[in-house]
């Protein structure tokens, strides 16, 4: 049974839509309580995952392997170290928190909406456990299917542009990097698996282009600057649910693929571009961190609050340092939930008054006081406040980043104050104040569902900020093993 | 005279003799029949086939086996691609019932003319010399530019026969100059005795790369690659669905084999000339063929110049066996192999665009604009499932057969030292995805139109969903179809 979990956690909820789609959208209720248990069963079946994981090992555990398209030579290779096993588990949590988000709002095409995300999550697990080059790209891909049919068919009025500029902008990176991995195949001598991939000695120049290929497709995906724009659009137009898993996992993908890919495979490109990198994340954290400031819609600014965080993660990949990359990993996770329930807290009042701008609110303390609570709650750990998730990867960022260079650090600490004030100043027009207008006066506080999946996220936001060490303690192996690997050169 | 005459073996052509009488008996059915038992024709054509198929089956033999004086050859490849073949115009059959009973296109010249077509197919397939492949060749197209004028009050199907017709005798011409040239410098018309000549270096160069231009003229034009790609959109645009079908699919297996056998089995001698050509011819194929699918609002229109692209990419790993100016016999195989993979891997994809354009057509109404594919996610969840699957597998997306397909001809390029090309075709490959994301997005973000119910018949509806599994199942697993292709390359001359 512990040798299939992975793949048990890829095709449960992948197989599990087939009777979603089946029920079709006219049995509302089946189709809920269906992908309900679908989406509880394949959360479960992820908890063996952190209790059978061994902290001391370096390597991949809960290994996979079997020949798939043996004319390739490729694998169906699963496994997972503490880098990759944390994001399944928030994928599968997060998928959790989507279901019951959409339990009510989604009234149209029910069906397919739950199957897309059950769909959704089981090739996002793919990609984290794949370790043959080939399964990963097509895990990589076919996730923009269910993504791209998300935001199109359930989005906002803009809906088919985001759509379509979200799938182009991401296949370009992909196409570029499955001519890298079909290259590092014919170097590597016929070989599509990734640890073989880690030992290959490659020349400085073909270095160079494998990681511009990874980068874009890696930097779209994250999004880092200037490719960030397709991500603000896909954000406003996908419902609440789409903006959920895009911000909570899907951005973590782009960056899980700087640790998995670039770094390990191509080390002294890595080390060359280092200051290309830390440069095009200092200007996410600094200048999109100002963008934030000036937005007027509560779910554009949360997506321009995203890029800068995720400007974060990239630093601390290319500072090189245990805090660093540590740090980053932190980071990821903790704005998993933080964005997640972000985004989460805008569908609430969404739903009640279907505008997103912040200027149609004012005053929602008076009618939605759990609400709020909880709202205030999640800003305050988007802007990194001690004690909740926020602070801590951000704070160990800003530590690496120092240990790399006082005015690294410096700049990135302005993060803290950015974060704060574009994070604070909304909460403060939206809930804060007289009552805005009519519709704010007639706003019903959250239902008990909603108090659930609000209540779930901020108890993780809350444990993983007073008591960080189960999530550190899982990568600490596997980062110093990683942080070896990239100090050897492979020229 | 007579004395010197001796008999042929027949057993390596059975599949074509077979089919040649069975021709016959279908015509004499609809003689008696025909007024009314329509449905006899086709029942008989679609029992030939099967025939056909098993006979092919049976007489498979893993030696390539030559025949009437070395011009007709039987191999593992033969049989693969003859199958396939049989298949696709099995399927052919199936979707196009309803329309053509629905338009009274189901005369016997309809099934007379595609067994006919057939079997030009299958007699290019087996081509071992240039007067066999010729007059397959013929055969196939002469059946073509009937089957696209069937519908005699058709403007737009006669003209889009006329431009075909001559186009296409334009094309023959210019492939029989080029044989004529190679003929005289090497004095063989076998494929065989031209390779032996070419490898010991006899034949003059300037006349053999001279016929080897028009010779891969009268190639490009089948396969329709550009600049030879003008009759595609406009034949795909005025023949009716069931017939572009029909040219979209089975025809584009034997112009593979076209390609293969003439240039790999007969002018390999002059790999370095013809792999410049085919690259070009490749590149230009796949960008043109994926810009110019944007711009069209006529699904078959659009489907042609996503027909010019695909065959691009097949090209481009046609064009991959030689690395370096060296041909390695491993490389080369797995370089053929892929675009042999493209092509059948195409077929299923066309066939199953197009048959969704049928399902979609009924009595009376063409559903050819893209417009008709709006809401049909509304419409039926399960057909617009389908052709979300076909159209994500021709752009190339996981985990459908496209992609493979593409992973494939990729590696080959690059491993042929191609990265650049790779790079173009990828990256045009992206704009291809564009317009495959439309016809999506219209089954899906968009409200119906045309609220008709869908009245397709049972065995369209099973035939067109076990092609989308097909499609998906193939590429969930691909590794049978890949080693078939292989081991029918390996198992050939």
């Amino acid at each position: 049974m512990n040798q299939q979990l992975l793949s048990l956690a890829i095709w449960l909820p992948i197989l599990g839509a087939v009777p979603v789609f089946w029920a079709g959208s006219d049995r509302r209720d089946l189709v809920r309580w269906l992908a309900l248990a679908v989406a509880v069963a394949g959360f479960l079946v992820t908890i063996p995952l952190y209790t059978g994981f061994d902290p001391k090992l370096a390597g991949m555990q809960f290994v996979e392997q079997a020949p798939w398209i043996p004319r390739f030579n490729v694998q169906y290779f699963l496994g997972v170290d503490g880098i990759s096993m944390p994001f399944i588990l928030l994928n599968a949590f997060i998928t959790l928190m989507v279901v019951l988000a959409g339990w009510e709002v989604i009234e149209e095409k029910q069906a397919q909406y739950m199957g897309a995300f059950l769909v959704m999550s089981g090739l996002m697990n793919g990609i984290f456990s794949a370790l043959d080059g080939v399964l990963f790209y097509v895990f990589f891909e076919a996730s923009l299917i269910p993504m791209y049919i998300i935001i199109g068919v359930w989005g906002g009025p803009n809906r088919v542009y985001a759509a379509i500029k979200f799938f182009l902008y991401t296949l370009l990176g992909s196409l570029l990097m499955l001519v890298a991995l079909l290259w590092l195949f014919l170097e590597s001598r016929g070989s599509f698996n990734i640890l073989d991939w880690h030992q290959l000695q490659i020349g400085m120049k073909p270095q160079i282009l494998i990681f511009i290929a990874f980068l874009v497709s890696f930097a779209v995906k994250v999004p880092m600057w200037p490719v960030h724009t397709w991500l603000p659009d896909a954000h406003v137009e996908a419902p609440t649910g789409g903006s959920v898993v895009l911000a909570a996992i899907a951005l973590k993908l782009g960056a899980y693929g700087f640790v998995r890919f670039s770094l390990p495979i191509v080390p002294d490109a890595a080390h060359y571009m280092a200051n290309f990198m830390i440069t095009l994340s200092l200007i996410a954290v600094v200048y999109i961190g100002f963008v934030a400031l000036v937005q007027t819609d509560m779910k554009k600014l949360i997506a321009y609050s995203s890029i800068s965080h995720m400007g974060f993660v990239t630093l601390g990949f290319f500072i090189f340092n245990q805090l660093g990359i540590e740090g980053a990993l932190v980071q990821m996770i903790s704005h998993g939930f933080i964005s997640g329930a972000m985004f989460l807290c805008v569908g609430v009042m969404y739903d009640r008054v279907h505008s997103r701008q912040i200027a149609d609110y004012g005053g929602v303390v008076h009618t939605m006081p759990k609400f709020a609570a909880l709202f205030v709650f999640f800003a305050m750990a988007n802007s990194g406040l001690p004690a909740t998730s926020g602070f801590v990867g951000e704070f160990m960022v800003i530590l690496g980043a120092i240990k790399a260079n006082f005015w690294l650090g410096f700049l990135a600490a302005t993060t803290l104050i950015l974060g704060a004030a574009y994070t604070l100043w909304m909460i403060k027009r939206v809930v804060y104040g007289p009552v805005g207008n009519h519709h704010v006066a007639e706003m019903q506080d959250i239902s008990g569902r909603e108090f659930l999946f609000l209540g779930l996220l901020a108890l993780c936001v809350l444990a993983m900020g007073l008591y960080p060490f189960p999530f550190t303690e899982v990568m600490h192996a596997s980062v110093d093993n990683l942080l070896k690997h990239v100090a050897v050169s492979k020229l | 005279m007579l004395n010197n005459f001796v008999m042929p073996d027949l057993y390596p052509a059975a599949p074509e003799i077979f089919l040649l009488v069975m021709s016959f008996l279908v015509l004499f059915v609809d003689l008696v029949f025909g007024a009314t038992h329509r449905w006899m024709a086709a029942m008989l054509t679609a029992v030939s086939l099967l025939g056909a198929a098993a006979i092919t089956l049976v007489t498979s033999d893993p030696q390539p086996v030559l025949t009437f004086s070395g011009m007709f050859i039987d191999d593992m490849l033969a049989d693969f691609l003859k199958l396939m073949t049989y298949l696709a115009v099995l399927m052919m059959l199936v979707y196009s019932r309803q329309y053509l009973a629905d338009r009274g296109l189901d005369k016997g010249e309809f099934y007379l003319l595609v067994i006919y077509a057939t079997m030009g197919m299958m007699i290019m397939i087996s081509a071992a010399s240039f007067l066999t492949m010729y007059l397959g060749l013929e055969l196939m197209s002469l059946s073509l530019y009937g089957l696209v004028a069937i519908n005699r009050d058709s403007v737009r199907g006669t003209e889009a026969a006329m431009k075909y017709f001559v186009l296409g005798a334009l094309a023959s011409g210019l492939l029989l100059y080029g044989m004529s040239m190679v003929y005289g410098a090497t004095g063989s018309l076998e494929l065989g005795g031209i390779a032996q000549a070419l490898y010991h270096a006899q034949a003059e160069k300037t006349v053999l790369v001279f016929g080897l231009v028009f010779i891969v003229a009268g190639i490009a034009f089948k396969l329709g690659l550009v600049p030879f790609h003008m009759w595609i959109p406009d034949v795909y645009h005025g023949a009716p669905t069931a017939v572009t079908m029909f040219i979209g699919s089975a025809p584009k297996l034997a112009a593979f084999a076209m390609a293969l056998r003439l240039l790999v089995y007969g002018l390999l001698g002059l790999a370095t000339d013809w792999q410049k050509m085919l690259l070009v011819m490749a590149v230009l194929s796949i960008a043109l063929g994926n810009l110019a699918a944007i711009a069209q609002s006529n699904i078959k229109r659009m489907l042609a110049y996503s027909a010019i692209s695909h065959m691009g990419y097949m090209v481009l790993g046609l064009m991959s066996g030689m690395v370096a100016g060296k041909i390695d016999p491993f490389t080369a195989t797995n370089a053929y192999s892929s675009a042999l993979y493209y092509t059948v891997a195409y077929v299923l994809m066309s066939l199953g665009a197009f048959g969704t354009v049928l399902l979609l057509s009924r009595a009376g109404y063409e559903a050819e604009n893209l417009e008709d594919f709006k809401g049909l996610n509304k419409r039926s969840p399960w057909f617009a499932a389908m052709m979300l699957i076909m159209m994500f597998s021709m752009a190339g997306i996981p985990f459908f057969i496209g992609f493979f397909a593409k992973f494939a001809v990729l590696l080959a390029a690059i491993k042929a030292g191609y990265v650049t090309v790779a790079v173009i075709a990828v990256m045009f490959s992206l704009i291809g995805a564009f317009y495959y994301l439309r016809v999506v997005k219209l089954m899906y973000f968009d409200a119906p139109v045309d609220s008709a119910p869908i009245t397709a018949g049972l065995d369209m509806r099973v035939l067109l969903s076990l092609n989308g599994i097909a499609v998906a199942g193939l590429g969930l697993f691909p590794n049978e179809v890949m080693m078939l292709c292989t081991t029918a390359l390996l198992r050939s001359v």
